[in-house]
């Protein structure tokens, strides 16, 4: 069982990355607005409307 | 090109909105017969019911933006015209000093402001003002928050943002500025802060239980330096969660501390510090057992339970604001020097002996007296008074009541901190300052819990080395452990949080989560008439028919008259006509607080009170009302004489009656206090079966009539509206606002009736004491489970194993306890 001396310690880095990735995730806003990422990706400009002229 | 073959295929299609059942395709309302204004969307020609809603489409299809209809979930807002005073208060964000409150001087020389965002119905309406919004000239950048509905604009510093403003209600929606460094940031980081803390004690908690999971089946096979090995590693990982994810409650229990009181803060603090260095102590020393999976999932249930009440709370207090905001308040200064013989002034900057105009719809903004012209001003709100007083030449003007009829000019008086409404603020303050002290129940408990589990810790440790048993500290941990108020932390929490979104979801907001407590002691309810009791505006109750003429007709030609009055009659008689179509009148002439009178289709009608149509058509009117309720009478006729009588009353709320026997029916004493006249106040007192009531107060009089309750040992609850009411509802234990009240009535307020619906004071008071009753369950749980578990544990009979299930078990049961709340009351 000595591995856990090895696997452990790695799995503590793991932890770090995390919190890491979920600190950066809260400074950078990614958690103040839960809907509208949901909403704008339906929503948004590849819909071309038909006034462009483009619309086929 | 695409746009030719959509207009000859538009005529086939124009026949369409004439059609019955045609509704209109922007706002979902029918479109009145007769009404012909399509609106070509994506090739197809479709019905508008008003020259608002068809603005607002071609607005949206001119954009580029007409997928919006296809992607919106709900049918948008009915786009209303403008009245001309709201676009000329528009103007005022455009004022330097109005400005200043809202926008952000970027170092690149742009600006930046914060607007929120109303009448909003469904994501798409957000992303159609963002696209609006983008396209404006002179905007760099636009950020829309779909959760708060708030944007965030970068714009040049030319842009006036009341044009950006006037664009959306345009679009049919509503926007006001806020100032975002006073309130959202604060908010914001408080979320973030506990959100980071809540993270940290989850991702951290996971490792440890994960590495406490191989203690808990342990037979004897973890070999000893593995053990201690596992054991440096939980103290590593549990370090962070106690010291800074548990940082809010060390704090928190600290402060208490020197407070001198013994907070629900202090037992977790201790619990978790004891525990943690107890178990840092045996692992140091390498024997015992050690407790880091405990403490982690102590501090993140706690956290949890904190971050929703937070959460719940946050969009309380942030609903209150929306409502409470207005336009900023500027005066128009009448100044022969400047431009057009007015200048706009913030009030603070005027003096005594100022001349300011007041236009109709606009609010006083210092007390003085009327200088030049004949109006009604409405004082409902500062006064409880609940019609508009007519104001002439030399009578006093109060700041804060609006101006309803015609331009006034009003010498001023008094300003600033003379005024009657700086008066009420102050007296507010004061409440506010003098509030009854109220230790809430989870504190008081939590005093007499920690007490005790201290006493027999000692006990534990003074019998253990008495006996010179080898393990006492072990065992001294197993208490602290097990009488960790884990269950009596979270029942109060936890029952409060559903409680608020149970009554979140009814149109009650609580804006103090510590209401909830005291709501269920409460014996005495105070009501507020005026607005309150009542709908605090007038409303058509009666018709009495003297001609030939149809009372949908009377009623068309009544609100063709007031149609662009403010008047809270106007508004009560356009609210009685509905969907019906409304002729229009021409040439009307407005005479304050009389009537009023104009041209329809060739004839002159007049519209007012008895003794106006008395005088304009030279006839005696027939003594009026005899049928119907007693009010306010109003007279429709043409020159030869009167063809309907209109009885209209500030009408009580239909559920009044209701809630006022279904709380007396609870034990309840149920009061009126109002500052209207006696006899309109009897009337009301009268229909709602209210025997306990007294009028003509003014702010301090309803304060000492309260104090004076409060005295004889009653718990007040105050339900008011008014700027009147915010002193009262300060000093009461409880009190309730109506969404629809002052912004300084919410701002006292720990409750606000969002729909002003008064079943939810019955709502509040159920709920209240239902979660009263299940906080109270879940703390006998917690006391039977540390009966059970202390004695054990003194002896030293639990293994961590028991300990950690047993926590568990008793934390689901106090949750599941406290969902309960909710489901209950969803059936009842």
């Amino acid at each position: 069982m000595e591995i856990i001396y090895l696997l452990i310690p790695i799995s503590l880095v793991f932890v770090g990355v995390i919190l890491w990735a979920f600190l950066w995730a809260v400074r950078s806003g990614q958690f103040d607005d839960l809907e509208g990422p949901a909403h704008q990706i339906l929503m948004d400009d590849d819909d071309i409307p038909p006034a462009d002229g483009r619309g086929d | 090109m695409l746009s030719t073959t959509a207009e000859t295929v538009a005529p086939m299609l124009m026949d369409m909105p004439t059609r019955a059942d045609a509704r209109c395709f922007h706002c979902g309302e029918p479109v009145p017969a007769g009404t012909d204004l399509p609106v070509e969307i994506e090739g197809v020609n479709q019905p508008m019911c008003c020259l608002g809603c068809q603005a607002a489409a071609k607005l949206i299809v001119g954009a580029g933006l007409a997928e919006f209809y296809r992607h919106r979930t709900s049918v948008s807002p009915r786009v209303e015209e403008m009245p001309a005073a709201v676009r000329e208060r528009l103007a005022a964000f455009d004022h330097p000093a109005v400005r200043r409150q809202f926008t952000r001087q970027r170092a690149d020389g742009a600006a930046e402001c914060s607007l929120m965002l109303e009448k909003v119905a469904c994501p798409a309406c957000l992303w159609l003002i963002e696209r609006y919004l983008a396209q404006q000239p002179g905007v760099m950048e636009v950020g829309v928050n779909y959760s708060t509905r708030r944007a965030r604009i970068v714009h040049g510093a030319e842009v006036e943002v009341s044009s950006l403003i006037r664009g959306i209600e345009q679009l049919g929606y509503d926007a006001q500025p806020y100032d975002p460094q006073r309130q959202q940031l604060g908010s914001d980081r408080e979320r973030r802060t506990l959100l980071r803390r809540l993270g940290v004690a989850l991702v951290l908690g996971m490792q440890v239980m994960m590495v406490a999971t191989a203690f808990y089946f342990d037979q004897g096979y973890i070999a000893a330096d593995h053990r201690q090995f596992l054991n440096a590693i939980n103290l590593l990982l549990t370090t962070p969660v106690v010291f800074y994810s548990g940082m809010g409650f060390l704090q928190s229990a600290w402060r208490g501390l020197r407070g001198g009181t013994l907070n629900m803060d202090l037992s977790v603090s201790l619990g978790v510090l004891l525990a943690y260095l107890g178990s840092a102590w045996n692992t140091w020393a390498d024997r015992g057992t050690t407790y880091f999976d405990a403490v982690v999932m102590f501090v993140t249930f706690l956290l949890a339970a904190r971050y929703l009440e937070f959460m719940a709370r946050a969009r309380a207090t942030e609903t209150v604001e929306r409502m409470g905001r207005r336009l900023p308040l500027l005066a128009r200064r009448i100044n022969p020097a400047a431009e057009g013989g007015a200048e706009m002034a913030a009030p603070a900057e005027l003096k005594p002996g100022d001349r300011v105009l007041i236009r109709p719809g606009e609010e006083v903004p210092a007390d003085g007296v009327v200088a030049e012209g004949v109006s009604t001003v409405n004082e409902a709100l500062l006064t409880g008074e609940s019609a508009p007083l007519r104001k002439q030449g030399g009578d006093p003007l109060l700041g804060g009541s609006i101006n309803v009829d015609n331009p006034l000019q009003m010498t001023v008086t008094r300003v600033g901190e003379k005024t009657l409404l700086a008066g009420i603020v102050e007296a507010l303050e004061r409440a506010l300052g003098e509030r009854p002290r109220l230790t809430a129940l989870a504190d008081r408990i939590a005093g007499w819990f920690v007490g005790a589990v201290l006493g027999v810790a000692s006990l534990t440790a003074i019998a253990g080395i008495a006996a010179h048993t080898e393990h006492w500290f072990a065992n001294v941990l197993a208490v602290l452990v097990i009488t960790c108020p884990c269950a009596l932390s979270l029942a109060a929490p936890a029952a409060l949080t559903c409680a608020i979104n149970a009554l979140m979801s009814r149109g009650v907001l609580v804006v103090r989560s510590a209401a909830i407590e005291t709501a269920a002691r409460v014996n005495h309810v105070v009501f507020d008439k005026t607005g309150t009791l009542t709908r605090g505006a007038p409303r058509l109750a009666h018709t009495e028919l003297l001609g030939s003429r149809r009372e949908a007709e009377c009623l068309a030609l009544a609100a063709a008259l007031e149609w662009h009055s403010e008047h809270p009659i106007a508004l009560a008689f356009r609210q009685a006509v509905g969907g019906l179509r409304v002729p229009s009148a021409t040439g009307v002439i407005n005479e304050p607080g009389a009537g009023i009178h104009g041209e329809i289709d060739g004839r002159r009608w007049f519209l007012g009170s008895p003794q106006f149509i008395a005088a304009h058509t030279g006839q005696q009117p027939p003594a009026a009302g005899s049928a119907g309720p007693v009010g306010t009478t109003v007279m429709l006729a043409d020159q030869e004489g009167p063809v309907a009588v209109f009885t209209l009353l500030d009408e009580v709320r239909p559920e009044a009656a209701a809630v006022v026997r279904a709380l007396r029916d609870r034990g309840l004493r149920v009061t009126l206090l109002t500052g209207d006249q006696q006899l309109v106040s009897a009337a009301v007192a009268e229909a709602i079966g209210i025997g306990d009531w007294r009028a003509g107060m003014n702010p301090q009089a309803k304060l000492q009539a309260v104090r004076e309750l409060q005295g004889g040992g009653a718990v007040v609850m105050m339900v008011g509206d008014g700027v009147n009411d915010a002193p009262v509802l300060a000093g009461a234990q409880v009190s309730i606002a109506m969404g629809s009240g002052a912004a300084l009535a919410h701002s006292s307020a720990d409750m606000v009736l969002l729909r002003g619906d008064l079943r939810g004071v019955l709502e509040a008071v159920e709920h209240a004491r239902k979660s009263r009753r299940i906080i109270r369950g879940n703390l006998w749980w917690a006391l039977f489970y540390n009966v059970i578990g202390l004695p054990a544990a003194v002896l030293g009979l639990v293994n961590p194993l028991i300990a950690a299930a047993g926590m568990s078990v008793s934390s689901l049961f106090v949750l599941g306890n406290a969902l309960r709340l909710r489901r209950v009351s969803e059936a009842g």
